[in-house]
This record gives structure tokens, sequence and C-alpha cells, in this order.
């Protein structure tokens, strides 16, 4: 049930919201009622509510949209209401999805955890809607089901990949890496030059998530190998132990690890301790998700400019790709009364002046899935590398928006594949195991 | 009536006479139906089911064949076995020690006894974090402490092989003041003459403790016995809190591993898992009791 959780950890685990904006005495009050279950779910008094995570970038990303909606539109009125991230926010969504006491809009995953959500009970259908026309189909894919259409994306599309210190690039005159063995050369290169660690990981509290990038961020190199890979996993055909290109993400870590590359406090280290690393010159690669730039950005603003971004390499240099995660993205739930408004609202966040008013807002992270929206020029150079896959056409999605198939345990197993304590080819049976509950809990054909 | 009471034996006695109408017993019992043997119910119920948001579905013992064969699963069984025999020996023989040296005549006695007492408490999460940060490999102050003796400290919490033995000296180190309380009214309540009448005979301060305080200290063993084995099997939150059963699966008990269950959303699962605690601890510790308990009727 945690297909997301990089992505979610991130958002969950965010500095404490510091928005500049009159709304913070509101969204602070409105919490407090939503908490309480007292707010009204409905529009019914001409204010239009929207129900938002607590994380920084949502934060930023929604206060942006609706100070430039209102702005406009003098005479709407829109509060946004907050909830707590993770799988606490899973059930208050859940929740009130089910009481019909969501209020007008509200933003949330998209990806497999929409598809928990049971959207042809509860949310409205927008496929007709003429907004959704330029709405990418890479994210259209993401928060569908059958031919309906549910979400309008807000914020930038996200990449797993190496961050890496583009200082120590330089300095020891390394190329990015287009395969594998290439990458490896590269952290041959750094451990003889002494004084970095080759390779970040960060098993420690609250942390052991971040182990999971190399078998997760691996899923272009897995989809050129196998196209077909999404579909038969989830129909339980095809298998991460029985699958050469799958099994290489477990392999991948093990054969770091074996290597001597990873940082030596690897086991106690944080995820955010782990970022300092990189900042600080360290460490040179991190296998991470580039939601990580919001949380450099946050506490250390001028170690962007030292930080670049490449794509988990894989066999082929040619087709050196990059796998993606979608951000989340806006629902309208059956309950609300006064569609209208909102639908104007979703047009808003669908547009070009949607993602104008986002850049205006928050941080650019990445490329927008509205078509016509541009990213500034100037963007920290990890963005910019981000960006250049996009417009290459060398993405695929994470495994997690292709298939609902995802175990919960992976994170253990890929610790202990990073500590030495498992080999990759067990790990990967082990994992296959793994997905099985999941498979027969959501009740999925053929497991 | 007065003449047969007194003449009938004190058991039969309770049973016939109480001075309180049955339905006395009512609002406790309702409290408790509801609260405890319902949940418990339908909780044998669920684990034979597989349980989602739109509902359940009855598939036997798949979850328990489950349980039993996921070998990360498994290994939650033994760890907690480890752990719970590990915190309650060390307990008692801690607490045994402490307690006699803690009613001998020393300086300090009464500041000494709230010492002991004191991590007892503290919150279990706030001693998890602080020992978390203490262990730390590199810049805690165990190794810190270690490193000035030369001595190069291991990860005590990320060595696979330490983790679960450096969170159950932490739960040593916290439960010892409980167990020591109660080794103490033990030792208090042994009377003095014997210890007179020894002294007069002529026996040395060891044969007092081997030949005096153990033998009469037979029941307040049971009693820390039951209540740290009891405690050490169940464990969850100082586990939680220090490494989440990690690093991988290696510090894992059942209570961790439901715990997962459950966060993954595999209700019935972990109802499963639940079910095995339960009858786990039960198993242990009814024959336990009755055994311990049985000696003390027999002295």
């Amino acid at each position: 049930m945690f297909p997301t959780r990089p992505l979610r950890r991130t958002a969950a685990g965010a500095t404490p919201h510091m928005y500049s904006s009159a709304g913070v005495a509101v969204v602070a009050l409105s919490a407090g009622l939503a908490l309480t279950g007292c707010s009204t779910g409905g529009g019914d008094d001409g204010t239009l509510n929207i129900l938002i995570d607590n994380s920084e970038a949502t934060g930023q990303l929604m206060q942006a949209l609706v100070d430039a909606y209102t702005e406009a539109n003098p005479d709407v009125e829109i509060e946004l209401e907050l909830r707590p991230g993770g799988s606490e926010g899973d059930n208050i969504v859940k929740t009130r999805l089910q009481t019909g006491d969501m209020p007008d809009l509200f933003f949330y995953n998209s990806g497999s955890l929409l598809q928990a959500l049971a959207p042809d009970q509860t949310l409205v259908d927008l496929a007709g809607e003429s907004y959704m026309d330029v709405v990418t189909d890479t994210f259209k894919d993401g928060v569908s089901a059958g031919d309906a259409l549910y979400g309008v994306p807000v914020g930038h599309a996200v990449g797993g990949g190496v961050l890496y210190d583009l200082a120590a690039y330089e300095e020891l005159g390394l190329e990015v890496p287009t395969t594998w063995d290439e990458f490896m050369a590269n952290n041959q290169a750094i451990l003889d030059a002494g004084g970095r660690a080759p390779v970040i990981q960060t098993y420690g509290t609250e942390s052991a998530w971040t182990s999971q990038l190399f078998v997760l961020a691996d899923n272009y190199n897995v989809l050129a190998a196998e196209p077909d890979w999404a579909e038969a996993y989830t129909a339980n055909e095809k298998h991460f132990a029985d699958t050469p290109a799958a099994a290489a993400g477990f392999e991948h870590l093990q054969e770091v690890a074996e290597a001597g590359y990873l940082n030596e406090d690897f086991a106690s280290l944080t995820y955010n301790e782990g970022l300092a690393a990189l900042a600080a010159g360290e460490g040179v690669h991190y296998p991470m998700l580039t939601t990580a730039l919001t949380e450099i950005e946050a506490t250390d603003p001028d170690a962007l400019d030292g930080i670049g971004f490449f794509a988990l390499p894989g066999t082929d240099a040619a087709n050196a790709g990059l796998t993606t995660w979608l951000p989340g993205a806006l629902y309208l739930p059956q309950s609300t009364e006064d569609q209208g408004a909102a639908k104007d609202f979703l047009a808003f966040v669908a547009s070009t002046e949607g993602c104008d008013a986002q850049t205006a807002g928050a941080s650019v992270i990445g490329p927008y899935f509205i078509e016509g929206c541009t990213v500034p020029e100037d963007v920290p150079p990890a963005v910019a590398q981000l960006q250049s896959y996009f417009d290459s056409g060398l993405t695929a999605p994470a495994l997690e928006f292709l298939s609902p198939v995802k175990g919960p345990a992976l994170e253990q197993i890929t610790v202990e594949v990073g500590s030495g304590i498992r080999t990759a080819a067990d790990a990967a049976s082990l994992y296959d195991e793994d997905v099985k509950k999941q498979a027969q809990q959501l009740g999925l054909e053929g497991w | 009536m007065a003449t047969t009471a007194t003449a009938a034996p004190p058991r039969r006695r309770r049973g016939h006479r109480s001075h309180y109408p049955l339905w006395f017993y009512l609002p406790a019992g309702v409290v408790y139906g509801v609260l405890f043997i319902a949940p418990t119910i339908a909780s044998f119920y669920f684990a034979f089911t597989r349980w989602n948001l739109s509902g359940t579905e009855f598939i036997g013992f798949e979850n328990f064949a489950l349980f039993f064969s996921e070998p990360y699963l498994f290994q939650g069984l033994v760890n907690t076995f480890v752990y719970g025999v590990l915190t309650s020996g060390l307990k008692v023989v801690l607490g045994l020690l402490l307690a006699v040296f803690l009613t001998s005549q020393i300086i300090a006695r009464g500041y000494l006894r709230s010492v002991v007492f004191f991590p007892t408490l503290v919150s279990t999460v706030g001693v998890g974090i602080t020992f978390t940060v203490l262990m730390d490999p590199g810049d805690g102050l165990v190794n810190q402490a270690l490193a000035l003796f030369g001595v190069d400290g291991p990860g005590w919490l990320t060595d696979p092989s330490l983790a679960l033995i450096s969170v159950a000296l932490v739960d040593v180190w916290k439960g010892v003041g409980l167990a020591t309380l109660i080794y103490i009214a033990g030792v208090v309540a042994i009377p003095q003459e014997y210890f007179e009448a020894a002294r007069v005979d002529g026996a040395t301060s060891a044969q007092r403790l081997r030949h005096i305080t153990l033998p009469l200290m037979r029941p307040a063993t049971a009693t820390v016995i039951v209540l740290s084995l009891i405690g050490g099997l169940r464990s969850f939150d100082l586990i939680w809190a220090m490494t989440q059963g990690g690093p991988g699966f290696t510090s894992d008990v059942v209570a961790s591993v439901i715990f997962k269950q459950y966060q993954a959303g595999f209700w019935g699962l972990s109802s499963a898992g639940n079910v095995v605690l339960f009858l786990i601890v039960a198993a242990f510790m009814v024959p336990l009791y009755w055994k311990l308990n049985r000696k003390e009727v027999d002295r």
C-alpha cells in the first residue's frame, strides 16, 4: 500500500512551513477545524475549500496558485486545509471521501495510491473537460482508470537517479556515466583519489526508504530490456528473481557495497545527513529522487549550484534514460455541490497561467506536465540535466505508476543487500514473496 | 447458618456466601466484555480472512501458513524468544544483586535507590531516542568514551549481530529498577530473626545470601520473571524507537512484524500474527506461572 514511499517520505518529513502570504492564519485555523471534523464539506458558503498535505513543497505550490487565482478573480475566496502526510494522511483522505465530508477539491498522489481511493465511485471524471487537453499523456496515464480521467497535475516531474558532486567530477576529470560499467569505473576513480566516498547510502533512523533507489530508479532500464515487464509483472508472469534486467537493481546495490564504495557510516546516516554529506563534498554519488533538491534548497540554497543529476545507468549507452515519478494532482470529489467554481479553478491550474504562478511562488525542480509550460532559464544544474532527459524523450515512469503491485518490505530488503546481510539473488526472490501478499490483498487475477 | 459457615472449609464458605449480589459484577463485566473479550474474539475471526476496505474474505489458515513460512516473519519469532529470555534473565540477576546491595548498610542508600528506579519513570520512546543517539557508531557518547580507552566500539545498533542485544540491554537498563523494587520489598519482608540466628551460628554473609535470602525471595523472583518475560515477549515500543526492526529484519520481533503488516494494510495477516503472539505468550506463561506458584505453595 506504499507504492510512492520515497516521494511521500519527502512530503511528510518536510521542514515546518513558512508561508509568506496572509493565508497562514486561515490555513492554520482550517487545519484545526479539519482535525476536529467541523469543517463544511461542500461549497455551500461560497468559499472554495481545498485539502492539501502539510509538506513544504505542496504548501508553496498551492499557495502560489491560490494567490494568482484570487488576484484574477477577486470575488472568489479559497481556503486551504492542511492534513498530515504519510499513511495517516491516506486514512484522512479515505475517511473523508467515504463519509462525503471531503472539501471541494483535494490534493493527493497519482498512480497506485489514487487507485486505492476507488475513484470511479468517489471522484468526478474530468475526461470530457476541455482544459484536460493540454495535460500531457504521461501524466494522464497516472490519473486514469479505464477511460476516466481524474486529476489535474500540481508541481513538477520528479526523476529518480543519481545526484552527484559537480566539483568532484571536474576535479577528477570524470564524465557523466551512460552505462553501469562506466559508473563503477567512476566510483573506482573516486575511491582511488581518496578523501571522498564514491556512493552515499543512508540507512539510519527513518531513512531506510532511501535504500530502494537502486531498484526503483532502474525501471527505465528494465523496460528497455523487457518492454512488457509492467504488464507481465502485474499478471504474475514475470518476477524480479527470474527477470535478469529486473534483478539487476539488487545486484547493482550489492556490487557497490561489496566494492567498498559506500560511505563508512552508511548504516547510521540519515537522509538529511546524506544530503548534507553530498553538499559538503564528503560523498560524490547519492542515488535519490530529485525532490531532494527542494530539501537542499531549504537548508543550504548555495549548495544547489554544485550538484548535478544523471539517470541510473543501465547497459546500453545509446539508450540511457530516466525513471520518472509523477507529481500529485488535484481531484474533484463527487460530493462537491458547486462543481462549476471548482472546475474553474482546475482549468486555471491546467493552464500556462497556472504553471507561471507556480514558477513565481515556488522552487522549480523539474518540467511541468502541462503543454506550453516552460521552465525558467536559470534553473539549478541538476534541474537542467533532469529537463534534458524529458527534452530528448528518454523517460519512463517508475513501476509504481504502471503496476499496483509493490511490496511493503522492499526498503528492509534493500537495506539488507546494501549492508551485506543478504545477497542480491536472495533479496530478489524474497521481494517476489513480499509483493505476492500485496497482490493477493488487492485481489488481482493470477496470484 | 453461622455454625455451618464456621464448620465449612474456608474455600467453600467464600463460594457460598458473598456479601454482594452477582449483578454488581455487571458494569465491570460489560466494560471488560466490550473492550477486551469482543475484540479478542473478533481478531481470532479476522485472522482467518483477507481483510481490506471493501470487506473480508475467508481464507482459512492461509495467513498462518504465510506467517510461519516467510523467513523474516520467522526470524521475528526467534528474536522474540532471544529478547524475552535475555531481558528477563538479566533483570532477575541484576535486580537481585542490586536489591541485596541497596538493602545493606551503605551510604546514600535512599538516593541510590531512586537512581536505580529512575529509568522506569522515563518514557520508553524517549529512552529509545536518547540511546539511539548515545549508541551512534561514530559520534555516540558510548563509543567516544570507549575510544578514550583505546577501544574501537562497534556499531551497537547498526551491526546486524549486535542490534537486538543492544536494544535488550537498554530494555534491561530501563526495566531493572522495577525488578529491584520488587526484590527490595522481598528482602525487607524477610524477618531479621533468621539473619540474627544465622549470625549466632557463625554463617558468613555469602552463606546468609545463599541459604536465607535466596530461598525466601522465591515469590519475588516469580513475580519478576512473570512480569519481565511477558513484557519481553510483547516488547515493541523500545525496538521500534531504536531500530524499527533494522538493519533490515535483524532486530524484528513478532510485535514489530505485526505492526509492519498492519501498516502495509495486511490487516488479516497482522491479526493472525497477533493471535500467534497471544498463543505464544499464553503457552509460555500459563505453565510457568502455575509452576512458580506451585512451588510457593509447597513451601
